[in-house]
């Protein structure tokens, strides 16, 4: 009965689409189902197409669930490539307006999309596959729930494409990082809860007594990021079938939750999650166990006490009562040592075998990223010192902090995540190329540290700008010729994120090459003569 | 933790037990939202004791939508932190109790463009479509994009009183004359000809007039924006603001 | 503000800074005690268990 009840459910859903087409109360609604109901009948026309109504081998109970993990790494390269190409596009529209195309690809739409292409798409895909390779690993048990890993794989990619169709068409809520609009976040709560369900499952039938530290990481961030999503998406439909819904809370509460959300986006899906992942694959990677197993326990309680503290940070000096924001400024500052007590971790699992890192490139890109992470971890807890962020906030700076985090340290543990499991994946003996890794690793590195430090520059100058008096005690500048300054720094960040875009790409190619099977002839790193770099 | 082999031994508990861990870092990681989120609805002073807060008149809430839906936020703060130099730029800090009826609230996080909290009343409403439809004829240095589109766009002014409704659910305190009302006041508004004494009766210093250039009768969304931008950040009377009696 | 940092100040000047040092050091001695070595020892090598 393969695929038989699956087909059903999902044209189903699909007839439920086209219901909202039909019936929806304002023009962007019904297109918006529109796409939605022709991603399900494709959906069902594919799946109808592999149904096979009897026979057919059942799945091997004992096996790791591999193929869903496949397609998520797959969708993983897929959805970051989208959105650093998004990514380059907005920062071109700032360097040179004319790009904008009223009124689906203007900078307000494509700026969400580039957002949560980066952080869900390309975050999320990275950390449910990642998740569920190492949750059966580290159990020795195989996923839980028959096909509830495909419908978290497929929700979350149909969650994904209303999204970021919405956003084009201007279905957004209005907050940063929370836009997709009420029903979009309905189906994502439904994904999200059998995400945690296949998770929880495959943990309550672990053959292994102790849960692998990793686990506790990625267990918290899914709990974690339930609770921040249902909150802060609380909220009142206009309409049943209709886009838009009025948030329940309003003004300074709304602006706390709103970034209480916000901080723990980063601090649960794009830290805690990505730790989970680092706590399992650095060790994997180098062939060493990590450095101290407890000082990792004491790194978990601290970070999810800390982080969730630590959102008024994003307030300072706003209509939020200062007492928040102070709390806000000292829980952020303290959150700097489990940081490090984590990135210390992470690097301190290298020591008595640093020389690896000159022959594997996958292990470079591991210990770049957790450099970046001690880099933004000590960053940001600076920024959230209410002198410095007087300077900082509303400027450039705070875009370059995120950017050193999301592409330094989010980025890069993924990579050599993906770079890891390929091979193993589709089993191969190994990557189809190390150099073109050690290319991507380059050409990542050079492209975020041009982004940080133009970013630094620009920041701190418009910041100085704003501000600055002459001797009669008038302010210099106008507004628009600050953003006129700007304009040689927009460019250079285009550089930036281009030159991240192509290692990406070079990534994709490597990756493909890899899964098809081929081995690049090659001289292996580190086996480096004379005459080799002549020939390249 | 003054006994460590037994603190160790009961983590190591935690360490075998799903739930156990499962519960433990759910209860960890709310405490810290409960102390600072909390405390902000149970105390009186989060929000400032002001004069002249109102609800948006329709359309304005109209053009609010739109200013959501285009990103402005993105952009364009509407939160002036009390510094000179803000103040001189864009005029009186901003109070928690101006965006009371927001929701969402709309402080924003970047300023890529300007601070927009009082750009109410700064400009006026043919500048801002000549702005809005090509923001570098008249500011050459900007980066904004254009948005022409929104003076062909006709609003859409019958289902304007299920959103006042909506909002009312959530607290804004709509009355029903507001509600029954809604459509009639979302087309005078914009239509100075027309008779708008209950309607500025409804809603106190709310200006009326031709706003983005459409035909009376039939508000465009260029219309419906403009009017939302000259509001900002011009209900609130300072004259009689006391920021002693509003120490937080 | 002012009151927040002069009670912050406060905290600092006197047992909480004590505290806190206490505790970061108590934190850090057993993250690295010797103890039950072998039983981290085995936890931190689950995953070269199984592949």
């Amino acid at each position: 009965m393969k695929n038989a009840y699956s087909s059903i459910a999902v044209a189903a859903a699909a007839f439920l689409a086209l219901m909202g087409a039909a019936l929806g109360q304002d023009p962007t609604f019904r297109i918006h189902f529109w796409i939605i109901f022709a991603s399900l009948a494709v959906g069902a026309v594919l799946l109808m197409r592999n149904m096979k109504l009897a026979g057919g081998a059942p799945a091997d109970q004992s096996a790791y669930m591999d193929e869903v993990i496949r397609y998520g790494v797959v969708a993983t390269m897929f959805w970051g490539i989208a959105g650093f190409l998004v990514g380059v596009l907005i920062a071109s529209q700032l360097a040179w307006p004319e790009l904008n195309l009223p009124p689906y690809f203007n900078f307000g739409r494509l700026r969400p999309l580039h957002t949560s292409a980066v952080i869900f798409a390309f975050g999320g895909n990275a950390l449910m596959s990642t998740s569920f390779y190492v949750v059966q690993r580290t159990c020795r048990a195989r996923l839980f729930g028959g096909v509830l890993p495909w419908f978290v794989f497929w929700g979350y990619q149909l969650f994904i494409i209303m999204a970021a169709t919405g956003y084009l068409l201007g279905i957004t809520r209005g907050q940063e990082y929370a836009e997709p609009e009420w029903y979009t976040i309905l189906w994502l709560v439904v994904v999200w809860v059998c995400y945690l369900l296949v998770f929880l499952g495959t943990l309550l039938k672990r053959k292994e007594p102790h849960i692998y530290v990793a686990n506790w990481f990625y267990l918290s961030m899914i709990v974690t990021i339930a609770m921040l999503v249902i909150v802060n998406n609380l909220e009142v439909p206009v309409s049943l079938l209709g886009m838009k819904s009025y948030p329940v809370f309003s003004g300074v509460q709304s602006a706390l939750i709103q970034w209480w959300y916000g901080h723990n986006a980063v601090g649960f899906f794009l830290t805690a999650g990505f730790l989970g992942m680092m706590y399992y694959f650095v060790p994997k990677q180098a062939n060493r166990p990590v450095y101290s197993y407890r000082l990792s326990i004491v790194h978990f309680w601290a970070l999810i006490f800390l982080y969730i503290w630590a959102g008024p940070h994003h307030l300072h000096y706003t209509a939020l009562p200062d007492w928040a924001q102070t709390l806000g400024m000292v829980f952020s500052v303290m959150l700097w040592m489990p940081s490090w007590g984590g990135m210390i971790n992470g690097l301190m699992t290298l020591s008595g075998a640093w020389d690896k890192l000159r022959t594997d490139p996958v292990l470079r890109m591991f210990v770049m990223s957790l450099a970046f992470y001690g880099m933004s971890t000590f960053e940001g807890p600076m920024m959230s010192v209410k002198s410095v962020n007087a300077l900082s906030h509303y400027t450039d700076w705070t875009i370059g902090h995120v950017h050193s985090g999301a592409l330094g340290w989010v980025g890069m543990v993924s990579f050599g995540a993906l770079y890891h499991l390929t091979p193993k994946l589709w089993g191969r003996e190994r990557l189809y190329s190390l150099r073109l890794v050690n290319w991507h690793f380059w050409l990542a590195t050079l492209g975020i540290v041009v982004y940080a430090s133009v970013m630094w520059v620009s920041g701190i100058m418009q910041g100085l700008m704003w501000r600055e008096y002459d001797s009669n005690g008038f302010l210099v500048y106008s507004f628009a010729e600050t953003v006129a300054a700007m304009h040689p720094y927009y460019v250079l960040r285009m550089f930036g994120g281009l030159l991240y875009l192509v290692g990406g790409l070079v990534m994709a190619y490597n990756m493909y090459r890899t899964i098809r099977g081929d081995l690049r002839d090659e001289i292996p790193m580190g086996a480096e003569a004379p005459a080799v770099k002549a020939a390249q | 933790m003054s006994n460590e082999p037994q603190a160790f031994g009961f983590h190591s508990k935690i360490e075998r037990n799903v739930s156990l861990l499962l519960v433990l870092s759910l209860l960890v990681v709310t405490i810290g939202g409960i102390v600072e989120i909390v405390p902000t609805f149970l105390l009186q002073n989060t929000i400032e004791k002001v004069q002249g807060m109102r609800p948006y008149t329709p359309l304005e809430l109209a053009g609010r939508n739109i200013y959501i839906r285009e990103g402005c936020y993105l952009c364009h703060s509407q939160m002036i932190r009390p510094f000179r130099d803000e103040v001189e730029r864009y005029g009186h800090y901003s109070l928690a109790a101006e965006s009371m009826y927001d929701h969402p609230f709309q402080w924003g996080s970047k300023r890529t463009g300007p601070d927009l909290a009082r750009v109410g009343a700064k400009y006026s409403n043919e500048w801002h479509v000549e702005h809005l439809t090509n923001p570098r004829s008249v500011v050459p240095e900007s980066v904004m994009p254009p948005y022409a589109f929104l003076a062909n766009n006709e609003l859409d002014t019958s289902s304007i009183s299920g959103h006042l409704k909506t909002l009312r659910v959530v607290g804004v305190p709509y009355t029903d004359d507001m509600i029954a009302n809604a459509e009639a006041d979302m087309k005078s508004q914009g239509n100075p000809d027309a008779d708008n004494k209950a309607f500025q009766a409804r809603y106190p210093k709310a200006v009326v007039g031709n706003f983005g250039g459409g035909k009376p009768g039939k508000p465009t969304e260029m219309d419906a924006l403009v009017a939302y931008l000259q509001m900002m950040g011009t209900l609130v009377d300072f004259q009689a603001y006391n920021p002693a009696e509003n120490e937080r | 503000m002012e009151m927040e940092y002069s009670a912050l100040r406060n905290l600092v000047d006197s047992w909480g800074m004590l505290a806190m040092v206490v505790f970061f050091i108590a934190a850090s001695a057993w993250a690295l005690r010797p103890s039950q070595r072998r039983a981290q020892e085995e936890a931190a090598n689950i995953p070269f268990k199984e592949d």
